[in-house]
């Protein structure tokens, strides 16, 4: 009688109980998931900024930074995990480096996109009014190109948060962690806690950003 | 520890390629699935999106539905799907889980990209259509369609190559494909076996955009084919996104 009570307990999509007796389990996991995202935003946005300009500015370079950055995408994240777990083990570092690379062509693309779309009309009176290459960069520039870059730390954010999940697999942590264990388990609470949290995640932050985006940039017309 | 050697050495080995679990079996698996999920996708959603582009009608919904796409994880549509269908030693279930949640990922850029592509053909060139006597359907099929064609198939492209990495994933419910190699060396600590799927799914993933950027060049209206660069896929931001799976 027990045990039938039991099986019935692991097949419901939501059983608070289970819930109840794992807030320490569901908080872990929506903070390593939180952590792993905002490292890789961060570190993507840290090694995408210098990629761009150097792209912007050695017209050049632009199809071999494209080209790296768009190669790195093709690699299967799941495959990128698993690989790199013997050699960082299951370390933080083993979750971030994977993700920091596939936020390279979203943030290089869209910074490229935004100093690109900078009308030469505005750079030469920049420079006319004595601006030195990098005041123009800073002061003119890079503010008119905050839209593409703030929509591209968005969508980056977004996708972060989704390739996240994966990491689980390769038993790196994350909210994935929930939905693995729930498969495992079998416990179907511990799938739908991780899948929901997950989808909440990403949509809080596209919202979040997305207004964000607007506060910062109140001079850029919506679009449709 | 040679990983790229050992790597080539797997694929020399014949043992690899054959049987039920061989590469030449496992790729099968993961194109079938693929194709089925993209074709059921385009049937789904291409024909709304043209009319409502046709009709400039729900605009906002096109585009909103990319961004509620981007944020669902395909990982947690995979795990919810496999507990709804159920058993996960069924192949036949297990299949129809994989694809659903493959349709459900490609939905999104199918949408919006054909919505866009229909919706800003200008209004002069629709006007003048008008003006020589064309209905409205054949506004749609012989002015507004073809020069909606590259954009669409623009989404098509995103939408399959998507399809092929996330496929990989379903390896972790139980699925076939190739994430199978992926998993199963996972499981057993044999990173030979893993970088070796890594390896077929990328190319795998490059050849799809390969082949599809072929297919949108033919299928673009001859006159159309001026720029040498098809276009890319439309996103938030008009900038682009491509295929990871999330």
């Amino acid at each position: 009688m027990h045990a039938l009570v039991a099986v019935a307990n692991t097949e419901r999509w939501l059983w608070i109980e289970w819930v109840r007796t794992h807030p320490d389990d569901i908080f872990l996991a929506l903070r390593e998931h939180v952590i792993f995202t905002v490292a890789a935003v961060c570190g993507g946005l840290l090694l995408s900024a210098p990629l761009a300009l150097l792209a912007v500015r050695q017209p050049k370079l632009r199809t071999a930074v494209l080209g790296v950055t768009g190669a790195v995408y093709t690699i299967p994240s799941l495959a990128l995990f698993a690989v790199l777990v013997p050699v960082f083990g299951l370390h933080r570092i083993t979750v971030v480096l994977p993700l920091i690379g596939y936020t390279l062509l979203i943030l290089v693309r869209n910074i490229i996109a935004g100093l690109d779309g900078v009308s030469s009309s505005v750079t030469d009176a920049a420079d006319g009014l004595g601006f030195s290459p990098l005041a123009r960069l800073v002061k003119v520039e890079l503010p008119l190109a905050l839209p593409a870059i703030t929509a591209g730390v968005r969508i980056a954010t977004v996708t972060t948060i989704g390739l996240t999940t994966i990491a689980a697999v390769a038993g790196l942590g994350g909210l994935g962690q929930l939905i693995v264990i729930g498969l495992n388990r079998p416990m179907r609470t511990a799938v739908t806690v991780g899948a929901v949290l997950s989808v909440v995640l990403a949509v809080v932050a596209d919202i979040g950003l997305g207004a964000a985006q607007r506060t910062l940039t109140p001079w850029a017309r919506r679009r449709p | 520890m040679n990983l790229l050697g050992d790597v080539l050495d797997w694929f020399n080995d014949r043992a690899n390629w054959r049987g039920s679990s061989g590469v030449t079996a496992r790729l099968v698996e993961h194109v079938e699935v693929s194709i089925v999920a993209i074709v059921i996708a385009m049937v789904i959603a291409l024909p709304v999106a043209i009319w409502l582009g046709h009709k400039r009608r729900f605009g906002n919904l096109a585009v909103n539905i990319s961004n509620v796409g981007r944020a669902l994880p395909s990982f947690a549509i995979l795990a919810i799907g496999s507990q709804v269908l159920g058993t996960r030693e069924v192949p036949v279930i297990m299949t129809t889980t994989t694809i659903l949640a493959l349709v459900a990922l490609a939905i999104p850029p199918l949408v919006t990209n054909a919505y866009v592509g229909m919706s800003e053909v200008p209004a002069e060139v629709r006007d003048s259509a008008r003006g020589m006597g064309q209905s409205d359907l054949q506004v749609l099929f012989t002015v507004e369609l073809p020069l909606a064609v590259p954009l669409i198939m623009a989404g098509v492209r995103t939408s399959a190559v998507q399809v092929v990495a996330t496929a990989t994933i379903a390896a972790v419910v139980g699925a076939g494909g190739l994430g199978r190699f992926i998993i199963d060396g996972f499981a057993v600590q044999d990173n030979v076996r893993v970088a070796a799927g890594a390896t077929l799914v990328a190319l795998l993933s490059l050849a799809t955009e390969i082949v599809l950027a072929g297919v949108q060049r033919l299928v673009t209206p001859a006159g159309l084919r001026r720029s040498r660069r098809p276009p890319r896929s439309l996103d938030i931001s008009r900038t682009v996104t491509r295929a990871q799976a999330s």
